[in-house]
């Protein structure tokens, strides 16, 4: 009699479960998958101020990284699939260029799209894969508690690797611990810092002279300055958390993930251009795009999510629900949050300064994008975290690059020259 | 006739629901592991095994596990014996102890490192009671003991509960009889516990020992939370090869040579643990 | 003995007595501290405003903000994302004990080849990353028209909790002889009946804690939710999956959050789960 009425209702769940699944999906919504905009609030903001403009009703739904390539990845497989449009960074999309649609001939109803990032958007093949969606960098800010201790004579928006050094030093020494933040956690964006900024500052290069005497300095240099650096950085991955709760004063991140920082305590922060060193100050631009898989439900209504996704009243709701700056040429209103000022600001002087040095995002490396950064983050780990031999890890490390480059062809990208054929490590 | 078909009988719908939603993708990914565009090759387990992570991340798994598996099924343990010994309010102590279920381990992972971390509750005590005038960095990256510590600590609140629920369901059927006569013949605590509750006991502990050692092997959003880069342990780096790097070929070699070392342990309880086919009550 | 001497052991053993007690219940509030400190840390910062929950030294009683928490009651959906959750968790719980419970009771009064291996395999599917078997299961679900619906993801689910519901029933099973249900044949119930009447009762725990495992397993999961359900989200993927990259006072009432509902399935099982104690005194 118990058995029964457990059967019975194991049934009826088992019943409403296969219901629950076919009642939802008469009138399906254009599901956009995405890797950005993860933290609940940019999630929320992305729903209620950026789609709700859009004609039809957008699933906008952000997830990791793992759960979202497995997704897609199995849609491809199976040859049909639910999502109409997707949402990431330039290296999301790296493995999935051959079942991406060409977006080339859309029209885009006449904005102007930062050309370089259009380029970046072919992934080394002739079709554009996909279409820029927004953009950031990365910046330093600062607890202004901190900006007492500056070395003298030291312009925060001219600072050299020696002066971040020192000033770092004195903060240690001074307040009673290393006070410097870096992303090294396992999800911080650590390996855009080497790539972008400390190679180009130092070698003038992201990958020809990776393991040149200049690089060794580099990495010794950046030893130098993990000396003052929160030794707790190793678990850090938005660096604004450590910024509001001073574990750190001065850090290093995306401006994304800088935001809520400043949104919170404007008048305590300020942003500032990362450091120059001997061959100027290298950064780095990020680009995240949206791209149309080839298995989306609803081929028109994705594509014309895609356009209005870079309309400049789209970017500029896009940037105050992210803090990702437009790719187009858009006149930003006042009202803008405090983190885009800030942050803004200084990215303007970063990429104005004299000596700035920008550095492209990794071009055509398909599915060696991933190992092309452990490249550069076991390096780091290895020298700096397990304090190995620099020249050793170098010389072994570059093996690996080569061979990288070498497997998938892809020609010198900025601040390397361009090379014919595969880009070479010397 | 039926004694020997009913067992298999007993075991059909498991088993085709096993094969169905476990075995046929399990082979696909073994699958990966060993072979490349088609052919058999061992390279992916050379690359893991070169990598110089692997065995750092193989310790790491295996050292946490020995540490945190042994205490938790003694703290376990003496949690139930208390249990039995309970009167009133035995309701509300056991639903306390056991809440630790019912929390992620992502969850786990967030509330523990609000603990640890630098401006975190733990040196507000400390501080607050004036031991320490400067935040101390627990979580830093050259104080890997600290960090084992605070993780071990992190899993023995984490998943100890799952041990209690089994044991303590397991200890509901010792008879009290055999208590009552222990008593009488003049048996301590100490001796009834050894002498009557372990041994009747051993199912259950087999059954605990099997299942949080092989979670235990799994560990890793706690380790993440708490250690970051600086505790690999075999769980994240099969993350890190199969969605940072986006190999699928190493990322199954590790997922086979966690499983590998699961059915190992497994089977070591299962021999040394050994249940006679009907308890000898 | 005189009587005196007699006396004087009896108070001493009272007072021995009386500070064992003492010993007793100071270890189980110790013990009790220290399951819920954690927990009221968590309670403290999800009740508490940003600045407080960055605030050093930390405050350890709460503020009572409550913006924090309702941020993640205003979401849109999240009333349905809980009966999706609810509803995976029920049938992952139904599928396990249905699945498991005759698995178990086939390996603790049988012996029959293919025990081991059958053994094995059970265990095999907790002890293989299920962020792998996503991939090839997700593709199986798209092709099968399963994806998406909640039956789907308890099926995942009901693979990891398999294990759970087996081993426990067995090792329940084992525990009650069989001379017990013997005896109930012989007394003219058939099997099923003795099986209902005798062995089912004392079981009843180890389902209940099966039970419990195959609801928290399923209420916690995130990957294969992530991947596996689309409209029909659970609040776990909903709410829990981008947690650790949200601000910190968002973490604790998001965490908060979700502890909750599992807090109260275990509370209402509670009582099979620990009510049945007197049953084996038989």
């Amino acid at each position: 009699m118990t058995k029964t009425r457990t059967t019975t209702l194991a049934a009826a769940l088992l019943a409403a479960g296969t219901f629950a699944g076919t009642g939802g999906s008469a009138q399906a919504d254009i599901l956009f998958w995405s890797t950005q905009a993860k933290p609940v609030e940019e999630t929320q903001a992305m729903r209620e101020e950026v789609l709700s403009g859009f004609d039809e009703p957008v699933d906008y739904q952000a997830s990791d990284g793992g759960p979202w390539l497995t997704r897609i990845q199995a849609e491809l497989e199976a040859g049909s699939g639910t999502i109409g449009v997707l949402g990431g960074l330039h290296g999301d999309f790296t493995t999935l260029t051959d079942n991406l649609v060409d977006l080339s001939d859309m029209d885009l109803g006449g904005v102007t799209v930062n050309e370089t990032f259009q380029q970046l958007g072919m992934l080394g093949t002739d079709e554009q894969k996909y279409l820029p969606w927004m953009q950031a960098s990365y910046v330093m800010a600062a607890n202004k508690k901190a900006l007492e201790y500056l070395p003298e004579g030291a312009d925060i928006n001219a600072l050299t690797y020696d002066e971040l050094i020192a000033w770092t030093k004195t903060l240690a020494e001074e307040t009673g611990g290393p006070k410097f933040g870096f992303p090294a956690g396992p999800k911080g964006l650590k390996h855009r810092f080497f790539q972008g900024y400390l190679y180009p500052s130092y070698t003038n290069s992201m990958v020809t002279k990776f393991r040149s005497p200049e690089a060794e300095e580099a990495w010794n240099k950046f030893k130098e300055l993990w000396q003052y650096t929160n030794p707790a950085s190793t678990g850090f991955a938005f660096m604004q958390e450590q910024l509001l709760t001073e574990d750190v004063w001065v850090a290093f991140d995306h401006t994304a993930r800088l935001a809520d920082a400043f949104n919170q305590r404007p008048d305590d922060f300020v942003a500032f251009p990362a450091p120059a060193g001997p061959t100027g100050r290298g950064f780095m631009p990020v680009v995240a795009g949206v791209a149309i898989p080839e298995t989306a439900p609803d081929m028109e209504a994705a594509k014309a999510l895609a356009t209005y996704m870079l309309k400049p009243e789209t970017q500029i709701a896009t940037l105050k629900a992210t803090n990702f700056f437009p790719v187009v040429e858009v006149d930003l209103p006042d009202d803008m949050p405090a983190a885009v000022k800030i942050s803004g600001a200084a990215i303007a002087a970063m990429s104005g300064a004299e000596d700035a040095n920008p550095g492209l995002l990794p071009m055509g490396l398909g599915d060696n994008d991933g190992k092309f950064n452990q490249v550069y983050i076991d390096t780091f780990e290895r020298i700096v975290l397990a304090g190995q031999d620099v020249r050793a890890v170098l010389d072994e490390q570059a093996e690996t690059l080569r061979s990288i480059m070498e497997e998938s062809g892809a020609p010198c990208w900025a601040p390397d020259e361009p090379s014919e054929g595969a880009c070479p490590v010397e | 006739m039926q004694q020997r078909t009913l067992p298999y009988l007993l075991l059909l719908p498991a088993t085709l629901f096993l094969c169905v939603f476990f075995i046929y993708p399990f082979l696909l990914v073994a699958w990966q592991a060993v072979s490349q565009d088609g052919a058999l090759t061992l390279e992916h387990f050379r690359t893991m095994a070169g990598h110089w992570k692997f065995s750092t991340a193989f310790w790491n798994t295996m050292l946490l596990a020995l540490a945190v598996v042994p205490v938790q099924l003694a703290l376990a343990l003496f949690m139930a014996a208390l249990v039995t010994r309970m009167g009133a309010g035995r309701d509300v102590i056991l639903y306390i102890w056991t809440i630790p279920l019912g929390i992620s381990d992502l969850a786990a992972g967030i509330i523990w490192l609000a603990i640890f971390e630098q401006t975190g509750f733990l040196n507000s005590i400390l501080s607050s009671l004036g031991v320490i005038d400067q935040p101390v960095t627990w979580l830093g990256y050259q104080d890997k003991a600290t960090i084992f510590l605070a993780v071990v600590l992190a899993e023995l609140w984490r998943a100890t509960a799952i041990v209690l629920v089994i044991l303590v369901a397991g200890m509901g059927l010792i008879p009290k009889e055999y208590y009552e006569a222990a008593e009488v013949f003049g048996a301590g605590p100490w001796k009834r516990f050894v002498r009557i509750t372990l041994p009747l006991l051993r199912p259950s502990i087999q059954t605990a020992l099997i299942l949080r050692t092989i979670l235990a092997f799994e560990v890793f959003a706690v380790v993440a939370a708490l250690g970051g880069t600086n505790l690999p342990v075999l769980m994240g780096e099969t993350y890190q090869w199969q969605f940072a790097l986006q190999d699928r070929h190493v990322a199954a070699a590790y997922a086979l040579v966690i499983l590998a070392i699961s059915i190992a342990f497994t089977l070591v309880f299962l021999r040394t643990l050994r249940v006679p086919k009907e308890a000898q009550v | 003995m005189t009587a005196v001497t007699a006396t004087e052991t009896v108070a001493a053993t009272a007072d021995i007595r009386k500070r064992g007690r003492l010993v007793f219940a100071a270890t189980i509030i110790v013990l009790c501290a220290w399951v819920l400190a954690p927990i009221y840390l968590l309670v403290v910062n999800a009740l508490s405003s940003p600045d407080q929950v960055n605030a050093f030294p930390k405050s350890f009683v709460p503020g009572f903000e409550t913006d924090s928490i309702a941020f993640f009651m205003g979401f849109a959906g999240v009333a349905k994302a809980l009966f999706n959750s609810i509803l995976v968790a029920c049938i992952t719980m139904a599928l396990s004990i249905g699945l498991g419970a005759p698995a178990g009771y086939a390996l603790s009064r049988f012996e029959f080849r293919g025990k081991g291996v059958f053994r094995i395999m059970v265990l095999m599917t907790r002890a293989f990353p299920l962020p792998l078997l996503a991939l090839p299961l997700a593709v199986l679900f798209i092709r099968t028209g399963l994806d998406d619906t909640a039956l789907g993801l308890a099926l995942v689910h009901t693979t990891l909790a398999l294990p759970f519901a087996v081993l426990i029933t067995f090792s329940l099973f084992s525990g009650i002889p069989v001379e017990l249900e013997e005896a109930a044949w012989t007394l003219g119930c058939t099997r099923v009946q003795a099986f209902r009447k005798v062995v089912l009762p004392l079981v009843l725990p180890g389902i209940a804690a099966s039970a419990v495992f195959a609801f928290v397993i399923s209420w916690n999961e995130v990957f294969a939710a992530a991947v596996l359900t689309i409209e029909n989200r659970t609040l776990t993927a909903f709410l829990l999956q981008n947690l650790d990259v949200s601000p910190l006072h968002l973490k604790f009432a998001g965490g908060a959050v979700l502890v909750v509902p599992a807090l109260i399935f275990i509370f209402a099982v509670r009582k099979y789960l620990f009510a049945m104690w007197g049953i084996a005194n038989r």
